[in-house]
């Protein structure tokens, strides 16, 4: 006899029959997703694991009304970004403002037009550059996005979800995913210039 | 094609979301312009690098509380 893997719409069907098993393997399913969603957005375990929880408490409060328009993985990114969008504004806030983000931005075009040599660090293979240390400077520079970047950079290039599928967990339009995600990925270049350039300075 | 707008396509650039035109004006700028290839290079290296972290799985403690708090909440219903 073939064993079959059921649909998450064969899942979500025994589920509303009341079959805790089916239950049980849909949150399997998706839990590391939703969890790596939630520590990369909040940078800690603790409130990662809140987030987790938090978002799959809503998918079974709201199950009924999941009408299936869109797959049930959006729904579920959808929710659970909500949810991870949510305890960051609960907190207190480690980003910067829009506006200094934004000049933090730019400042790459700025110095590039009064012909300052910028420096090129991306030769260096990446398992030698992707070191403990460097890997918490990642997850500063992540925490320092304001949330609309934020949320775009980690669906998108972390979690590594198509521009459409972002767009549509966000509600946003394809283009504004695209222009939040060059400005999120603009800010982390330069994060990470300043310290890979730093680094390769010091004797 | 100036810097200020190569600079504004570069995620799509680097994403392979452009037309063939632009892609290909892009690339004849970067021949001749070293600093706009920094920055196409390391914003590529950038992006690379945090794809290659690796993910973040559920810790098994967490695993055991959020399907015990879902059984309970499934047993309330
Ligand atoms: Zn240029």
């Amino acid at each position: 006899m073939e064993v079959l893997v059921p649909t998450d719409t064969e899942l979500l069907e025994r589920i509303r029959k009341g079959d805790s098993d089916a239950l049980e393997l849909l949150v399997s399913r998706y839990e590391d997703r939703v969890y790596n969603l939630a520590y990369r957005m909040l940078g800690n375990r603790e409130d990662a694991e809140d987030v987790l929880q938090d978002t799959f408490m809503n998918v079974i409060r709201s199950l009924d009304s999941f009408q299936g328009r869109s797959s049930f993985s959006t729904w579920l990114y959808r929710v659970a970004a909500n949810a991870a969008l949510t305890k960051l504004r609960q907190r207190s806030k480690r980003e910067k403002s829009e506006s200094e983000f934004l000049d933090d931005v730019y400042s790459v075009k700025e110095q590039a037009h009064a012909g300052v040599k910028l420096t090129d660090w991306s030769a260096n293979p990446i398992n030698q550059l992707l070191n403990e240390e460097a890997q918490n400077q990642m997850d500063k520079a992540i925490d320092e996005l304001p949330e609309i970047y934020r949320v775009v950079f980690v669906l998108r290039d972390v979690e590594g979800l198509p521009a459409s599928d972002v767009a549509d967990i966000l509600g946003l339009s394809v283009a504004a995913v695209k222009s939040r995600l060059h400005r999120a990925r603009l800010y982390l270049r330069n994060r990470l210039s300043a310290y890979f350039s730093g680094e390769a300075q010091a004797p | 094609m100036k810097c200020e707008e190569i600079f504004e396509a570069l995620s799509e650039y680097i994403d392979e979301e452009i037309t063939i035109q632009k892609c290909r004006e892009i690339e004849a700028h970067l021949e001749h312009c070293s600093n706009c290839r920094i920055v196409v290079d390391t914003l590529k290296k950038t992006v690379a690098l945090y794809h290659a972290i690796p993910a973040e799985n559920v810790p098994d403690e967490v695993r055991l509380r959020l399907h015990k708090v879902i059984r309970l909440e499934n047993g309330e219903s």
